[in-house]
């Protein structure tokens, strides 16, 4: 064996220890390492009352209700299986909008309303102009559904 | 076969190509830049659902990719370095970290400031944003390591083994977003169809190729100034002082 | 094509959209003013102390 190959084979080798270490460590961390609940996943761990945690599915479109006067919004969780109500007082994401995924930390009440201290809204990893979304959807919207409320958030 | 690879082993070559190749780096990178910015800034239609907030994408997705793509370099460099002792492919892997960790920076900096009005959040531990930031460590430690040595052989290697192992880090970032459910979305671009609009997508591509080429740029006056630090006894280093002020000019 | 307007208020988003830029562009300057400040010094020591470079 010639010394070249020795050290190609030294490298070949700390690189597939090294990977293989990895995966193992992910594998055991995969368990741990979830970011949010489902509503599902809720309804099957029986996370006890004001237990901190996240929450995480659609809103469930047409639950989006917002109280007049106050910051206070209520609207519904779901991941097309179990759904539950959220309420949560404060500024939302400018991607929050009805049929997003978002995601939500809080604590459920006793009578299981989930208590959101903060909404975190998923982006989707789409790209596109208004024009070509009113194309696509039949729509008619004027302004994005930045931080405008006339835009595609008040929509659906 | 790699022959090529022993010839551009060669210091006085190396450096010789590196100050050749540095003016076109730099032109074709400022143009380059000057047309995504106008494309980004100005010619791309807002988002249906972000407005003229998604325009950072411009900057986040190209120093994205770099941070990534030069620490896979600084690993196959150093690679190469180790199995062909070549001792210029150690110098390309410490000249290109510095210019790793910047756009590593900005990654995390322009990403925060997307996700401040997006999310809702500057900032969420999921595996994404987590495996970005220890990136960034990753290239702290790297050059802690090459410096950490007296001798320049014992750093070039430690720093080559170094970033062969921290490279496992690259595929847990760019998998992170389809290995667990977190925040951060999935990829919009890809080779086949990505998710962006053309008229918001050629900018970015232009952006990427820009911010590469901007990393050429100054890797090829890093390199330089590698070369000449490791190599500032050899003969050739005088004779290039003696014959070329002009030649040893900067880009 | 936007107006002036549009373009300065980025539809609301300024703060972000700007300060992300802000970032690129001190860390874009900075990174190729070290790099050719590093080339400049380099070269100044090897003309300078042709043997060796000027060692410290």
């Amino acid at each position: 064996m010639t010394p070249r190959r020795q050290r190609l084979l030294l490298v070949v080798g700390i690189l597939a220890g090294t990977a293989i270490g990895a995966a193992f460590a992910l594998r055991a961390f995969s368990g741990d390492i979830l970011y949010y609940y489902t509503p599902s996943k809720v309804f099957a761990k029986h996370i006890p009352d004001g237990r901190v945690f996240r929450l995480g599915g659609l809103v469930e479109k047409g639950s989006v209700k917002r109280e007049s006067g106050t910051l206070t919004v209520r609207f519904v969780i779901t991941d097309n299986h179990r759904t539950i109500p959220v309420v949560f007082t404060g500024v939302l994401p400018a991607l929050f909008r009805p049929g997003q995924g978002v995601i939500a930390s809080g604590h459920l009440d006793s009578g299981g309303m989930f208590v959101a201290n903060k909404v975190l809204a998923k982006h989707d990893a789409k790209y596109m102009p208004l024009k070509i979304y009113n194309k696509k959807h039949g729509t008619d919207y004027t302004r994005p559904g930045g931080m405008n409320r006339g835009g595609v958030r008040g929509g659906a | 076969m790699f022959t090529w690879l022993h010839k551009l082993g060669s210091p006085p070559l190396l450096y010789r190509v590196a100050g050749r190749s540095t003016p076109w780096f730099k032109w074709t990178a400022f143009l380059l830049l000057a047309l995504g910015l106008v494309g980004g800034l100005i010619l791309a239609p807002p988002d249906y659902q972000q407005g003229d907030g998604f325009r950072i994408i411009y900057v986040h997705v190209p120093s994205a990719i770099l941070s990534l793509a030069v620490f896979v370099l600084m690993a196959v460099a150093g690679a190469i370095g180790l199995i062909w002792r070549l001792r210029m492919a150690h110098a390309v892997a410490v000249a290109a970290a510095p210019l790793g960790a910047a756009f590593t920076f900005i990654t995390l900096i322009t990403g925060s400031l997307w996700g401040k009005p997006m999310w809702g959040t500057y900032w969420a531990w999921g595996p994404r944003l987590t495996s970005e930031l220890v990136l960034l460590f990753l290239y702290f430690g790297y050059i802690a390591v090459i410096n950490a040595f007296p001798n320049q052989r014992s750093g070039d290697r430690a720093g080559a083994i170094f970033a062969i192992i921290a490279a496992v880090d690259i595929p847990i970032i760019h998998y992170s977003v389809y290995w667990w459910t977190s925040l951060h979305q999935g990829a919009s671009l890809s080779f086949t169809n990505s998710s962006i609009s053309p008229a918001m997508l050629w900018p970015l591509l232009v952006m990427i190729v820009a911010f590469t080429l901007y990393f050429c740029w100054l890797l090829s006056i890093r390199l330089r100034t590698e070369i000449l630090r490791r190599e500032r006894r050899a003969s050739w280093v005088r004779t290039l002082t003696i014959t070329g002020a002009k030649n040893a000019k900067l880009a | 094509m936007r107006s002036w307007h549009e373009f300065i208020t980025m539809g609301g988003y300024a703060r972000y959209v700007w300060s992300a830029y802000g970032v690129v562009l001190i860390v874009l300057v900075a990174s190729a003013w070290s790099s050719c400040n590093g080339l400049r010094r380099i070269l100044f020591r090897v003309r300078n102390y042709p043997v060796g470079g000027g060692e410290q």
